[in-house]
Order: structure tokens, then C-alpha cells, then sequence
């Protein structure tokens, strides 16, 4: 068939989402990708892998969101020096999957600068690449000086401050580079990688129940989103169908991930601006939702909450009243904590005009998830693909075009009481019938996709499995990849003590970055 | 204004008990303060290395913080340096990328000094292991005193190995 938009021959794929697979000449990459940004495509996420075993070379894999559903574009490398024409260019957001499929795997973005290490530090060698077929995951090698260059600002009075990895709160490592003037941020640059913990290598050979487990801990915080897309990817691969009743438990799990990680991130949006009356009364909030979904559902986090072909634990009627009572208290004092919040001048005045990306910006380096709608970029995966169960309950998308601090906390008040809109209703609707089925077998080379809107963004996973059931390569990627490099750009100009209220505004993954 | 504080009465103070009874929690409180008091004499300091964690562990770490649990109540504090502290409180299995991160830290720390390891992976590796990127368990690259098990240990599993810790320590 053909992709309107992109004049392509491509293949349907089975699974819940609409997903086309096709294939291009490393030649034809640009003139695709241009063609594709032209009309407005997104560039999901970037990614390699090494097809020997399969008598082949290598190969680089894009996921790209066009109107019509995710176009899963497959690009055959040679043995021999794979390359391939760079394409940051075109999607910025490009430039450091790039570098991370080089340090993994070898293959290498031409034409382009850019070509320093990312994942890579010391743990492993350059011209090593953990993700080829022929490297033992338990290989070990001495650790070997980071080097690693860092831009310079040169300038009168210009002063260089770099943090971490290691850092003074409770937040994930990464490093930070500050070149300042005064307070003011000229330049920062950031570098992570530190939490890279070989999870990609860990997949391959699993199977495809097993693999379940880990995908819900590539970003412990988004478990339901990455546990709902492994088990579409392994569902789509299998051709297994799940319950309908399974999908409005996974519809009901994924929003209450999304109201737990909203109510915590805005407590600590107050912490930041010393209002530590938002933290505990957040938190407070937090804590209630976290032990009911303890008593509901067997965890606080809801990990392993989903599994492939269902649901792990059922909701009855009198649990699901229990949460809606419980939802709608939540739901009342977020309300009055917003307008506490809207009108405190202290904290209004730290939020507006504070960590600002403009929407140009913001659609030109590919931001998404909640700060992208912050920003203008208007693209949630329930409301632009409306597959079960989000079909008839036509989400609300939640926009802003101030594309600051304050844009990002409105926003995530109005997701925060659209989900808890969207939970009421699931919750009405639950089908009756079984909430789990066993996966059917797998045949050789079938492949699935798994694409979910966390509370963060957009999760892919890539699914890639072999003759026996068991996973052969598999991709899952974070919205964090995307936004990272707009946090370099939202500070810029803005005062150092206000880094840290910007960056909890975006929160970003380190974990689900790094792998 | 008026609404700020309306919220705060009609909130009242929900550290436990109130409104959820759990008086294994309390009591816990209790000893803890207390066991801190009598080895310490003033507040613990506690430096959290995150050394490869999926970030699930630091969500509970950050709910001790919160008012149910309300940690810094009890005499806890969360510090920015290693030189200041008296306990790391470390996640994950150690990525190799933060294994010196981790010995520095450990060794930046003054002595006698104690850590607990937290999590399943802390423990054991968990679900990541060891391979080219992970070191596995803490302990395979500083010593621990106390492994909390739990993927990731609920709030009150965190406050016990800290106290675990600091009550089993040799004065
Ligand atoms: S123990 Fe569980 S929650 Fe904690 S870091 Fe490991 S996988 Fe994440």
C-alpha cells in the first residue's frame, strides 16, 4: 500500500496502533526525511541494529508519527563501515540517538558533526559496540579515563560551574555545565549516560513474557506506560488480542500513573518557590492515590500491574467506587490548591516568564508530552490515535503557548483533572469478561510496536523477535530523549537558582534516557 | 491568602497516625528518633547516591520526605555533601558509568560511616544484573550494612533499614 504523505510503499503491521513498516536506500534517507518533516511528521525515536546472524549487515531504524499512524522506516547498512547520511539536520532531536547508536553499535551518522561519544564513557571501549550480535553482555572491560569535550563560552567575566553527576536532592545523575555571567546562564551543556545499565543488551534472548519485567523498569516512574507498550509491542508481534476489559484496567492504570506523577511534580514546584505548604499538601495527596493503588491493584506504582495479553488484577465494582471517591477528593483540593497557587504572588512571579521555550522552538527541536502542549505542540497519542479504549471518551488535549514554568504547572492541573475525568468514565465503562489470555506463539521475524502516552510523553517500544519466542533486539524509547536538549535552551538567560524549579518543571528521565 | 490557610486548617496535621492508623508506623517513629537521639546526639545526615536506579526507589525515597511519613521530623536530613554525612542511602545496581561517582563518594565521606543499599537492586542487581554496563549490587563495589529488599521498599522499609543501620552501629 501506499503512505499518502509520503508517496512510500509500506506494510500494514498488525497491533492496537496504526503502524506501517517500509523500507529505504541509505541514499533516499534525506530526501524522505525532509519530505516527511515537510508535512508536519514527528521524529519518534532513532535506533540500530546488527542483522548478521540474519546473513546481513546492520541496520538504522526510525520511528517517525505521521497522520496516518507511526511509520516504522528500516534502512539495510553494510557490513563493512556502516554508515549512513546523518539526519539531525532535518529533526534535531536526531543528533544524540545518532550518537547513541554509534557508541552501541557501531553505525555512523555521515556528513554531519556531532559525532562525539554520548552513552559511551569508560565502561567500554571505543570501537567496542555492546549492541553487536558478537559481543558477550557479561564482557567486562578495566575502566578507562571519560574524556570527554565540553564547549567552551570564552568572554569577560564568563564563569564555568559544572555539577554532579552526583547531586545534592534526591534526583537521578547527570552532569551539568554552567558558563555564566554574573547569575545569568549564557550557555549549559548537558551530559548523561551515567545510568546506562546495559538494559537494551539485557533483552536480547529473553522471552516474550519475561521481557515484561524489565521493560516496567526502564523509567520506574512511567511502569504502566513502558509495561503497556512492551505488552503491545509482544501482542502485535504474537497476534494476540487482549481482553477488552484489559484495555479499559490498562486506560484506568495509565491515569492514575499520570495523577500520581502530576500531583508530586507540582508539590514540588511549590517546594522550589518556598511554598512547602504545596509539597505536603501535594504529597499528602500523592500518599493517598499511592496506598489505594497498593489496595487495588498490589502496588504502589502499579508496577507489573500490566502484562502481556491483559491485566494482572481485576477491578470490582466496590473498588472501583472506592477509587472514584478517593479520585474525587483529589480531584476538589487540586482545585483549590490551584487557585492557591494561581494566586500567590511569590510563586506566580517565580514560575511566569521562567524556563520559557517558545513554540517555533518547541516544534522545531521536537518537544513533547506535556511540555510540548505546553509550548503549543498540541500532539497526545490518545486524542491524535484513538484506539481502544480512548475512542469514545474523545480526550481533552491539554494547551498552552507561554511554553514556561507556569504553562507547564497549568497544563499538568488540567491533565490532572482531565484524567481524572477520563478514570471516571473508564471506570463506567468497564466491559465485563476476562481481564488476561495467554500470548499466542510467536512465528519467526514478526515485530511489534508498543507507542503510549505516559504522563511524560510518548513511549515506544520496538519489538523485534526471533524464531523461538525469545526477543532478538528490542528498542524502548523515552520522551526524555527529545526534551533534554530544550532544558539547555530553557534556561538560557534565566538566573542559576531558578535551574532547579525549571528542571522539575520538565522533569525529565535520566534512566529511561540512558538505558 | 485566606484560602492558603483555610487549607491548612481544615488539612490539620496528617503525619500518622491520623488519618490512617498504622501503629507499626508509630512506633517505628518513635524509635527511630529516639535511636538517632542516642547514638548520634543530633540530626543524621543522609546522602543519597542514585547509582544506576530506574528511579523507582527514589520515588519512595522522596515520599518519606512527605507528610505521612514526614522524615526530617524525626530528626533525618537529606545533605548536599558527602563530608556532611553520616549515611549514604544508595539505589540501584551500580552502573558501571557511576561506579567511581559512587567510590568517591564513599570515600569523600568521613568516617564511621554507614550505608544502606536499597531496593532489590541495591541488594542483588534486580532485574538489570551484571553485565558490561552493571556492576550489580551495591555491595560488589562498597562495603553495606544494611540491604532493604523491595522493588522499590515502600517508605516505611526505608526508615527500618536506617534505623536497622544506625542502631546496629558500633559506637
Ligand atoms: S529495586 Fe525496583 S524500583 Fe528500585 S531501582 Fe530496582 S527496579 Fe527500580
Amino acid at each position: 500500500m501506499r503512505l499518502n504523505d509520503l508517496a512510500i510503499d509500506v506494510e500494514p503491521l498488525p497491533g492496537a496502533m496504526p503502524v506501517y513498516r517500509a523500507s529505504a536506500a541509505p541514499a533516499e534517507l534525506r530526501a524522505l526525511c525532509e519530505t516527511a518533516r515537510a508535512r508536519g511528521a514527528r521524529l519518534v525515536s532513532l535506533w540500530g541494529s546488527d542483522e548478521s546472524p540474519r546473513g546481513k549487515g546492520y541496520a538504522l531504524h526510525l520511528a517517525l508519527a505521521l497522520r496516518a499512524g507511526l511509520l516504522w522506516l528500516t534502512v539495510a547498512l553494510p557490513r563493512q563501515r556502516p554508515g549512513y547520511p546523518g539526519i539531525a539536520g532535518i529533526f534535531p532531536s536526531a543528533d544524540r540517538m545518532q550518537r547513541a547508536a554509534h557508541d552501541l553499535l557501531g553505525i555512523e551518522p555521515q556528513g554531519e558533526a556531532g559525532r562525539r561519544k554520548w552513552l559511551r564513557h569508560g565502561a567500554w571501549p571505543a570501537g567496542v559496540f555492546p549492541l553487536r550480535k558478537d559481543f558477550a553482555a557479561e564482557s567486562r572491560f578495566a575502566l578507562a579515563g571519560d574524556h570527554y569535550e565540553f564547549v567552551k563560552v570564552e568572554g569577560e567575566g564568563v564563569h564555568e560551574i559544572p555539577v554532579g553527576p552526583v547531586h545534592a536532592g534526591t534526583i537521578e545523575p547527570g552532569h551539568f555545565r554552567f558558563s555564566i555571567v554574573g547569575e545569568k546562564i549564557l550557555r549549559l551543556e548537558e551530559r548523561l549516560g551515567y545510568k546506562h545499565k546495559g538494559v537494551e543488551k539485557r533483552f536480547e534472548g529473553m522471552a516474550l513474557e519475561e521481557g515484561a519485567r524489565l521493560a516496567g523498569r526502564v523509567s520506574g516512574d512511567s511502569t504502566v506506560a513502558y509495561a503497556w507498550a512492551y505488552a503491545m509491542a509482544a501482542e502485535a508481534a504474537t497476534q494476540t488480542e487482549p481482553p477488552r476489559r484489559s484495555l479499559v484496567l490498562r486506560g484506568i492504570l495509565l491515569e492514575l500513573e499520570r495523577i500520581a506523577n502530576h500531583l508530586g511534580d507540582l508539590g514540588y514546584l511549590g517546594n522550589d518557590v518556598a511554598l512547602s505548604f504545596g509539597f505536603f499538601q501535594f504529597w499528602r495527596l500523592k500518599e493517598d492515590l499511592l496506598r489505594l493503588n497498593a489496595r487495588l491493584f498490589g502496588h504502589r506504582y502499579l508496577m507489573d500491574s500490566v502484562v502481556p495479553g491483559g491485566a494482572a488484577r481485576d477491578l470490582a465494582r466496590s473498588e472501583g467506587d472506592a477509587l472514584l471517591a478517593v479520585l474525587g477528593n483529589i480531584e476538589r483540593e487540586a482545585g483549590t490548591l490551584r487557585s492557591i497557587y494561581d494566586e500567590h504572588a511569590g510563586a506566580q512571579d517565580r514560575f511566569i516568564m521562567t524556563g520559557q521555550v517558545l513554540p517555533a522552538l518547541a516544534e522545531r527541536m521536537g518537544l513533547t508530552g506535556f511540555a510540548g502542549r505546553a509550548s503549543g505542540v498540541a500532539h497526545d497519542l490518545r486524542a491524535d490515535y484513538p484506539v481502544p479504549p480512548w475512542q469514545q471518551l474523545e480526550p481533552r488535549v491539554a494547551s498552552h503557548t507561554r511554553g514556561d514554568v507556569a504553562a507547564r504547572a497549568s497544563v499538568r492541573f488540567d491533565e490532572l483533572a482531565e484524567s481524572v475525568r477520563l478514570v471516571r468514565e473508564l471506570v463506567r465503562q468497564l466491559p465485563p469478561g476476562e481481564i488476561r489470555v495467554p500470548l499466542a506463539a510467536c512465528e519467526a521475524g514478526r515485530t511489534g510496536i508498543g507507542w503510549v502516552e505516559s504522563w511524560r510523553g510518548e513511549v515506544l517500544i520496538a519489538l523485534d523477535a526471533a524464531d523461538d519466542g525469545r526477543i532478538y533486539r528490542l528498542h524502548p524509547h523515552d520522551p526524555s530523549w527529545q526534551n533534554w536538549p530544550l532544558i539547555e535552551r530553557a534556561v538560557l538567560g534565566n538566573i542559576v537558582p531558578d535551574f532547579p524549579l525549571i528542571n522539575k518543571s520538565f522533569n525529565l528521565s535520566y534512566s529511561g534516557h540512558d538505558l | 491568602m485566606y484560602q492558603l490557610l483555610k487549607q491548612i486548617v481544615t488539612t490539620g496535621i496528617v503525619t500518622e497516625p491520623a488519618p490512617h492508623a498504622d501503629s507499626a508506623l508509630r512506633q517505628l517513629e518513635q524509635r527511630l528518633s529516639e535511636t538517632i537521639l542516642k547514638h548520634l546526639g543530633r540530626a543524621l545526615a543522609i546522602r543519597h547516591v542514585d547509582a544506576g536506579s530506574c528511579n523507582g526507589c527514589e520515588l519512595e525515597i522522596h515520599a518519606t520526605n512527605s507528610p505521612y511519613y514526614n522524615l526530617e521530623a524525626l530528626g533525618i536530613k537529606f545533605v548536599a555533601s558527602p563530608r556532611h554525612a553520616d549515611l549514604l542511602l544508595v539505589t540501584g545496581p551500580v552502573s558501571r558509568n557511576m561506579e567511581q561517582a559512587l567510590r568517591r563518594t564513599y570515600d569523600a565521606t568521613p568516617e564511621p560511616k554507614l550505608v544502606v543499599a536499597i531496593g532489590d537492586c541495591g541488594c542483588t542487581g534486580g532485574v538489570f544484573g551484571e553485565s558490561y554496563a552493571s556492576c550489580g549490587r551495591v555491595a560488589n563495589v562498597i562495603p553495606v550494612d544494611v540491604a532493604v529488599p523491595g522493588c522499590p521498599p515502600p517508605p516505611t522499609a526505608i526508615m527500618q533499614g536506617i534505623l536497622t543501620a544506625i542502631s546496629a552501629r558500633r559506637s
